[in-house]
Order: C-alpha cells, then sequence, then structure tokens
C-alpha cells in the first residue's frame, strides 16, 4: 500500500454571546417553547428590514484580533440564497466578497511539535431555525427561535494533517473564544459546530485530492471518528482504483461511518448579491482601537503569567488555563487567600478527580472562589486536617457549602488538647502490644498502624504530625 | 359642496375651522368612492369601519387641542397595498398574499397616524409593484378615471387614479423604476419619488430593496410637500435610511425660479418620444424660462443602457425578495401536494402572476454562477456610470427637466402583449432609482385625446426643495 496524507480544513461555526439576535431585539437564550424568541423581522416577514447589533461586529473582530487576522475595515453582508423551511426569508444574510476578518492563525501544540494552522477568514451570518421532525404525528414543524442567532464561520486554510491536530486546533480555538467572551462554545447546545474539509493525498503529491465534506460535527470524539473513517474510506477507494467523488456527507456515529447527502453535482447555486437592506460597515479607526484595548488576556499570556507571578509549574498552569472556569476560579481564590500552590493543587487534585467522577466539564463547576479560599486558610491555620479537609470539599464541590460554618457546625475542627492527645496515645500502646513489638523490631509500617488507630480514635480530628511526634517520644 | 374634490390642505384647514367634521370629511370620501369605484377599481380593500372608529378619535384629539401644527390632520389617506397595515390586509395585489394580515405597522403608517391621518383604504396596484400599467393585479385593472379605456399607469395605479377620480385627497404609492411618476403623468396628478433613504421603507413589502422608495401623490405640489413632510425622517429601523433633520418641504412652495438652471438632457426629446409630448414638455420649460429661470439642453452620458442595468438589478433583487413567499409560513398555500418541493413549486406556480415569474426567472438568472459578471456585475458598472453622468450634470444644472413617459396612458391590455415595450416606457424614470435621486411627475397639458401629459424634474440627493419649488412656480402658471 502507498502511504497516504490526509489533508483537513475546517469550517467553525460559532455562536455569539450577544444578548439580542443578530439583526432584532430578540433574546438569544438558548431554550424556551418553540417560536417564542421571534419576531416579524427575525422570521422575515413581508416589509420588515434588519438592523445590525453593533455587538456582533465587535464581537467579530474579537475574534479576528486574536487569531491574529486582518480586519477588513471596510466590509459588508451578502445574501446567499436557497430555499429551506427553516430558512424564512429563503436567503440567509452573511458576508461573501468582503469578509470582516481575513489571513490569520493560530499555532497548537500536538505532543511538543508546534505549527500554525491559517485561518482563510472570519465572516459573520445569522442562523436559521430548527426543524422538528414529529414522527408520532408524521409531520415537521419548524422553530424560529434559533433564526438570527448571531454566528462567526471560521474558516481554516487545509493546514491540518491529523484527527490530533484537529483536536488541538479546535481546542485552541474554544478556549481563545471562551477568553474573549464571545461565546460559551457550549458544542452539546450547538453553540460551536464543525464541517469537516478532508482529502487524501500520496505523501509528497503537491496537488490535493479530491475532498469530501463532513457537516455540523459538534463533540471532538465524534469528530476524531469521523476523521478516521473517512481517511479510511478515502484511502480505499483509491487503493483499489476508485475515486473520491466530491460530495457532502453526514458522519453517523452510532454506526460509525458516513453517508453521502448530496454530490457536487446537485449542489445548490446560491446566487449570492450584496444585501441591499444593510448599508456597507464602516470601522473607524477609533472603534478599532477601542476593541484591541478591550482584548482580554488569553491562554498563553495566562500561562506564562502563572509561571512567573505565581510559580506554578507550567504544566498545571496548562491544565488550570485550560478551561476559563477554572483559571478564573484559580485567580478569585488566590486573590482572597494568597497561596497560589494550595489553590492549584485544590483544583489540579480533588476539583480534577470530582469532575471525573460527576462527568462533569470545568465550565458547569459550581462552588465559588470564596469558599475554596476559606477552606485552604481553615488548613493554613490548622484549624482542621487534611483528611477533614478532603470531605468537606466535596461538599463545598457539590453544594458550595461554607467550609467555616460546616467545620463549626460538624464539630470537625482538629483536637489541639496535646494532653488528651498522649492518654489516648499511651492507651492505644497499650492495648497494641504486637505492633509495639514490631515497630521496635524495626518494622517502621506498625508505626502507621498506630498512627491510624490513634486517629480513629480522635475521629479523625487530630494533627496527624503531632500524632508521630508524640507516639515516638512513647515508644524511644 | 362636494368637498372630495378640494385639496388635502383644503380639507384640512376647513377641519380646524370646524367647517367640516372628520367625520363629515370621511363620509364624503367614502360614499364617493362607493358611488363610483366600480368603473375604476381604485382599491383592493375599503377600510369603512376602520375609518370612522378612527374619524371619531381624531376629532376627540383635535377638539382637545392636538394636531395644531399639523395641516393634513383628520384629512383621510389611501395607501398602496405593498405597505403594511397592522391589522389590515396587505396583499400585494398578489393571489399569494390575498389573506395576509401583518401583525405589525409600517413606520410611514404610524408617522401618517401620529399626524392625525385617517387611512381609509388599500389602493390597487402591479403584483408586487411589478408593471406599469396597474394591469398585473390579482384583484383585477385599475382603469384610467380620465379616460376608462385607457391604464391609470403603474404601479402605483390604483393610488394615481383614486387621487384623479377624487376617490382619495392624497396617497401613498411606492417608486422602485417610476411608479409614482408615470401613473402620476397618465392619470393627470402630481407625485413625488424622494430621495433614496428620506422615507423609512419599513412595512414596505420589497420589489428590489435599493431602488424602492415611498412617496405621495397629491392633487397639487403643496399637498405632496404636506403629506412628505410627515413620512420622511431618519427610521431606525431601517438601516438605509438617511440620518437628517427637518427636512420641511412645504418651505419650498415658493413662486420664484429666478436664476435657477435647468438642464433637459437632449437624449429626453429624441427618438420614441411622442410628438404632442415633446411640444407640451418644451411648452413648459419656455414657462420656466419666462419666470426667469435658464434652461438648456445638454447630452446626460450613459443614460442609453438605464433600462438593461435597471431591470437586472431590479429583477435579481426581486428574486431574492419574494423567494420567501413558499406557502409555509403565511399567506396563500396550494391545496395538494406530496413533500416539500411540491409545496413550494405548487404554491409559487399557483400563487404568483405572469410578470411576478417572468422577473424572477431574469432575476435568478443573472444571478446565477455562471453569469454573474455578465449581467449583475455590468448593471452596477453601469449604474455607476450613469451615476457619474448625472453628478456631472448636477454641477451645472439644479433641476434636469424632460418627460416622464414617452407617451400617454396606452390602452387597456396594449402593454401585456408586449412587455419588452412596456419596460422601454420607463426610459426616463429609472435611471432616478438607479442614481437615488429625488424626482417630481406636475402635469403639464394633454394631448388631442384628452390625456394628460406629465413633466419630469430631477434634483440633486436631497434637492427635493428644488423640485417643489420648480413644480409648484410652473403649477401657478397654469392658476
Amino acid at each position: 500500500m502507498k502511504s497516504y496524507e490526509t489533508v483537513i480544513g475546517l469550517e467553525v461555526h460559532v455562536e455569539l454571546a450577544t444578548a439580542t439576535k443578530i439583526f432584532c431585539g430578540c433574546t438569544t437564550q438558548f431554550g424556551g417553547d418553540p417560536n417564542t424568541h421571534c419576531c416579524p423581522v427575525c422570521t422575515g416577514m413581508p416589509g420588515t428590514l434588519p438592523v445590525l447589533n453593533k455587538k456582533v461586529v465587535e464581537y467579530a473582530i474579537a475574534a479576528g484580533l486574536a487569531t491574529n487576522c486582518s480586519i477588513n475595515q471596510n466590509c459588508k453582508f451578502d445574501r446567499k440564497n436557497y430555499f429551506y423551511p427553516d430558512l424564512p426569508k429563503a436567503y440567509q444574510v452573511s458576508q461573501l466578497y468582503l469578509p470582516i476578518c481575513h489571513n490569520g492563525g493560530i499555532e497548537i501544540d500536538v505532543n511538543g511539535v508546534k505549527k500554525v494552522i491559517g485561518i482563510h477568514e472570519i465572516h459573520m451570518e445569522e442562523d436559521a431555525g430548527k426543524l422538528i421532525h414529529d414522527p408520532w404525528e408524521d409531520c415537521t414543524l419548524v422553530d424560529y427561535n434559533r433564526c438570527g442567532v448571531p454566528l462567526i464561520e471560521i474558516v481554516s486554510e487545509p493546514d491540518m494533517r491529523s484527527a490530533d491536530e484537529v483536536i488541538a486546533y479546535l481546542e485552541k480555538l474554544k478556549l481563545i473564544l471562551q477568553y474573549l467572551g464571545v461565546s460559551d462554545c457550549k458544542m452539546q447546545e450547538g453553540s460551536l459546530r464543525a464541517d469537516i474539509n478532508l482529502s487524501i493525498r500520496e505523501v509528497g503529491a503537491e496537488e490535493f485530492g479530491t475532498r469530501t465534506e463532513m457537516k455540523n460535527m459538534n463533540s471532538f470524539k465524534a469528530i476524531a471518528r469521523a476523521i478516521e473513517g473517512e481517511r479510511k474510506r478515502q484511502i480505499e477507494l483509491l487503493e483499489y482504483g476508485k475515486v473520491v467523488v466530491q460530495e457532502t456527507r453526514r458522519w453517523d456515529d452510532n454506526k460509525d461511518t458516513s453517508f453521502a447527502m448530496r454530490s457536487k453535482e446537485d449542489a445548490q447555486d446560491y446566487r449570492y448579491f450584496p444585501e441591499p437592506d444593510l448599508v456597507p460597515i464602516e470601522i473607524s479607526d477609533e472603534w478599532l482601537g477601542e476593541i484591541k484595548n478591550r482584548q482580554p488576556e488569553l491562554r498563553d499570556e495566562k500561562m506564562l503569567r502563572y509561571e512567573s507571578e505565581y510559580d506554578i509549574p507550567v504544566y498545571d498552569a496548562g491544565i488550570i488555563t485550560g478551561s476559563k472556569r477554572l483559571a478564573d476560579l484559580f485567580e478569585e481564590t488566590v486573590a482572597i487567600c494568597n497561596k497560589p500552590k494550595e489553590v492549584s493543587n485544590w483544583l489540579m487534585v480533588e476539583t480534577m478527580r470530582l469532575l471525573k467522577e460527576e462527568e462533569m466539564e470545568p465550565e458547569s463547576i459550581r462552588f465559588s472562589a470564596q469558599n475554596l479560599a476559606k477552606l485552604i486558610i481553615l488548613i493554613g491555620e490548622g484549624k482542621i486536617n487534611r483528611t477533614v479537609a478532603k470531605e468537606v470539599f466535596e461538599k463545598i464541590f457539590k453544594e458550595d457549602i461554607d467550609p467555616v460554618k460546616y467545620v463549626e457546625e460538624n464539630g470537625l475542627s482538629m483536637v489541639s488538647d496535646e494532653g488528651l492527645l498522649k492518654t489516648t496515645i499511651e492507651r492505644i500502646v497499650e492495648t497494641n502490644p504486637a505492633s509495639v513489638q514490631d515497630y521496635r523490631s524495626g518494622k517502621e509500617k506498625a508505626l502507621g498502624f498506630l498512627v491510624g488507630q490513634t486517629m480513629k480514635e480522635m475521629k479523625g480530628k487530630a494533627d496527624p504530625g503531632a500524632i508521630n511526634r508524640i507516639l515516638k517520644e512513647i515508644l524511644s | 359642496m362636494d368637498i372630495t374634490t378640494l385639496s388635502a390642505l383644503k380639507v384640512g384647514k376647513k377641519i380646524k375651522q370646524k367647517e367640516l367634521s372628520v367625520t363629515e370629511a370621511v363620509k364624503a370620501q367614502l360614499d364617493k368612492i362607493k358611488s363610483q369605484d366600480a368603473s375604476y377599481n381604485c382599491y383592493i380593500s375599503l377600510l369603512e369601519e376602520e375609518a370612522l372608529s378612527q374619524a371619531i378619535e381624531v376629532q376627540k384629539r383635535l377638539e382637545a387641542g392636538e394636531w395644531k401644527e399639523s395641516p393634513l390632520a383628520g384629512v383621510p389617506v389611501a395607501v398602496k397595498d405593498n405597505i403594511c397595515t397592522k391589522g389590515v390586509k396587505t396583499t400585494c395585489a398578489s393571489k399569494i398574499l390575498h389573506n395576509f394580515v401583518p401583525p405589525y405597522e409600517a413606520t410611514v403608517i404610524e408617522r401618517l397616524k401620529a399626524a392625525g391621518a385617517v387611512i381609509i383604504g388599500k389602493t390597487n396596484m402591479d403584483e408586487f409593484a411589478m408593471g406599469s400599467t396597474t394591469e398585473t393585479s390579482f384583484f383585477g385593472v385599475t382603469k384610467n378615471p380620465r379616460n376608462t379605456a385607457h391604464v391609470p399607469g403603474g404601479s402605483s395605479g390604483g393610488s394615481a387614479a383614486a387621487v384623479a377620480a377624487d376617490e382619495a385627497f392624497y396617497a401613498l404609492g411606492s417608486d422602485t423604476g417610476g411608479s409614482i411618476r408615470q401613473p402620476s403623468a397618465f392619470c393627470g396628478v402630481t407625485g413625488i419619488k424622494p430621495t433614496y433613504g428620506t422615507v423609512s421603507r419599513y412595512g414596505l413589502v420589497a420589489y428590489a430593496s435599493s431602488l424602492d422608495q415611498i412617496g405621495p401623490i397629491g392633487k397639487d405640489v403643496a399637498d405632496c410637500a404636506a403629506a412628505l413632510d410627515i413620512i420622511s425622517g431618519y427610521d431606525r429601523k431601517d438601516s438605509t435610511s438617511v440620518k437628517k433633520d427637518n427636512y420641511d418641504y412645504s418651505k419650498a412652495l415658493v413662486d420664484d425660479v429666478k436664476g435657477m438652471r435647468i438642464g433637459i438632457p437632449r437624449g429626453y426629446l429624441g427618438k420614441g418620444l411622442d410628438d404632442e409630448v415633446r411640444v407640451s414638455i418644451l411648452a413648459a420649460a419656455k414657462e420656466l424660462e419666462k419666470k426667469g429661470a435658464t434652461v438648456e439642453e445638454f447630452d446626460l452620458e450613459a443614460i442609453d443602457y438605464a433600462i438593461p442595468a435597471y431591470y437586472v438589478i431590479a429583477s435579481a433583487e426581486a428574486s431574492s425578495n419574494l423567494s420567501r413567499y413558499d406557502g409555509i409560513k403565511y399567506g396563500f398555500r396550494t391545496e395538494a401536494f406530496e413533500g416539500l418541493q411540491e409545496v413550494y413549486k405548487q404554491t409559487r406556480s399557483e400563487g404568483f402572476g405572469m410578470e411576478v415569474k417572468r422577473r424572477m426567472m431574469i432575476g435568478a438568472f443573472v444571478l446565477s454562477s455562471g453569469y454573474y459578471d455578465a449581467y449583475y456585475n455590468k448593471a452596477l458598472k453601469v449604474k455607476a456610470l450613469i451615476k457619474q453622468g448625472f453628478d456631472k450634470a448636477f454641477e451645472k444644472y439644479d433641476i434636469i427637466l424632460g418627460p416622464t413617459a414617452p407617451s400617454t396612458a396606452p390602452k387597456l391590455s396594449e402593454s401585456l402583449s408586449d412587455p419588452l415595450k412596456m419596460y422601454l416606457d420607463d426610459i426616463y424614470t429609472v435611471s432616478v432609482n438607479l442614481t437615488g435621486l429625488p424626482a417630481i411627475s406636475v402635469p403639464c397639458g394633454n394631448d388631442s385625446a384628452g390625456l394628460p401629459i406629465g413633466m419630469q424634474l430631477i434634483g440633486r440627493h436631497f434637492g427635493e426643495k428644488d423640485i417643489i419649488r420648480a413644480a409648484y412656480s410652473f403649477e401657478r402658471t397654469k392658476a
């Protein structure tokens, strides 16, 4: 078999986090009963006209700046004409001829190998509605709530060569957008969805092979599987001397294979032309400057700062900044308790463990920086030991309880009465002569047992350091 | 006395002076329509109940001291049926919207109501404003009140005919390629197509968005100016509306054209122009010259290509604007269908008339990927050239004068058989829409058959006051 190279380009649709739609004042809130978030404008009733939401332009520019794009300060909208029941005007207002951002790129890192993925353009457009197929009534219903929700489409160059690179690119893009606050990037709600353009060519070949497009992928796992599946399918075709047909395919993650949706031959002619209902957008230098000044610190800068400012290992900084929610939580907590390493540990170990157990994304963390900081302060003051602290943290993680109150109400404070501790240890030593014998004959493990027994007796509320010290004194 | 023959401003004055109640004005108007509209068919919907209850409300507020500065308060107005009226059928004279009741109001309607106007009815038109004769309406042909064997012009034929037949004191029309000016000329009334962006298009059912503009049709220039005062102004709901305050057109009603420089494009007087129209236009120009204006002929550049460029651009936009009528959300839906494609096809086949289909086909063709550059893009270039030609002319002239149409109103059904000829009849009007300029059509005589002739005066961007002043001064010469 010849050796092949996979060539992948992505078109990523991102729903912007504006409060209102792109061309009217309707809410963009997810959910809501069907057809309750719409008005004559977003449903394209006759005579109505679009009015551009300024925030959409600002968000698109912010995304462009963060991905090193050039901003087209004179851009405009075009109409993309096609019939579909969820597209009420029968055209989508989009940008073809002069997209707002172009010619950018972002750096990805796959197993230590760095590479820049080019971004061809970013353009603004409106979302369509949603069709609901009702098998019970055997009919199709239309929900126009999503009509007019603002989108940006980020079109990459065909620079990716593997699923790993695609995932790295998407993760990076997602983080940039989340840090900018331009989108929540919730894939399960469709706020971030990708079309994959994939082709195969022999290693060393200059020309691209014929590509196929897989539309609306909305989970990283499915994307990785779809790339693998489609790569294999195309190689098999070529190996058998067949040709790859340029077509749109739908990936079925359950069946682990893709199906042809429509071929190039019956592809639509979208009859694009300049949107006459909207005036061209002029982005002044002042406006652009304001947006530039407002750009927040992005992940890469943040990582470097964590390393230098908080003295956090680069690995930890990477994980914490890998989610905007975690990074925000980290910084807020440190601001209160001023113990960066300690905060980082709680996020890296216990938080990660519980997230995994609960099958949650860091974005859905509910607890507050205040309560985590209080917990860390309690430990620092020697009010509770680590065993108790872990138990309290689970409560914080799940219910965001106030640890000070909780420790008090449940009597979890550490026993600091040395006399009581000594009496207890003496009793343990007396009732466990075999272990005492073992320790004295050089079995270090036996000490651990005795510490454990003491802790058990103290109901976990003693300082393990103190137990160790007193035990050793008595046994010496 | 038959008050329906009065001008809108005179009726407004009588109402102010309590010589006439709003209800009396509305009733007189309704009676006139009911007694004679069967002969003309100016209206698609007559808003009898709504107008009468509105009249009582307006009267009350007038008595409470409102609208002191509103000269048309209480005066009934007719509105072209492509302008959305909340809770009232807006059909665009098409089967596909024959039952459409918008849940929202066009900005111009809001403004009329805020000025105390009473909406008396929705007037007939060419289907979706496509046509120059008002013969393509799903609701039947409108006839020219000056001679019912002839068309009233189009597409605002219903509005122009209503004003000519005293079935409306004044009316709103829309003008995409001459649709206010040409029927005004054919019916012997006055109509203004304002500068693009002067009047909000919100609620005007789009034909060709970059060319459409709402404007008034009245019995004289003063009525038109008064109506334009009400409906013009920036509207945040229309991004293409222009932020400009204090239009105050009525201030331009001055009988004086001394020093005004008027140019007549030589091409406007040449081949294809009816002799009687030419004589009448030149005589009118002479009148203005006698009043102190300078008049000369000049060559207007690129004007020969205006018609094809207009039909390419207008049809392209129309094909897109009208694709929303698919039988899914509102309006007419075919009764028998299987599957989605068939709903679309059957609904559109049955719902649209011949002329609309023709333009949608042309529009889809000129925008299709293989032909975009050859047609659409080229039309945009022609548009830019025509604009340059006008810009150059306005360096020298304040106003451009010419005929509104090459002939007087043709006979009914004459144009239907020869659409290409009908398109050519728009030769003097379309370039104004391509360039966004303001223009007015004023009656300037009759042909030997007694049919009215219209003179068109074109102004600079936002030069409405120039053309209103010239038209008003010309009107005085006949009084």
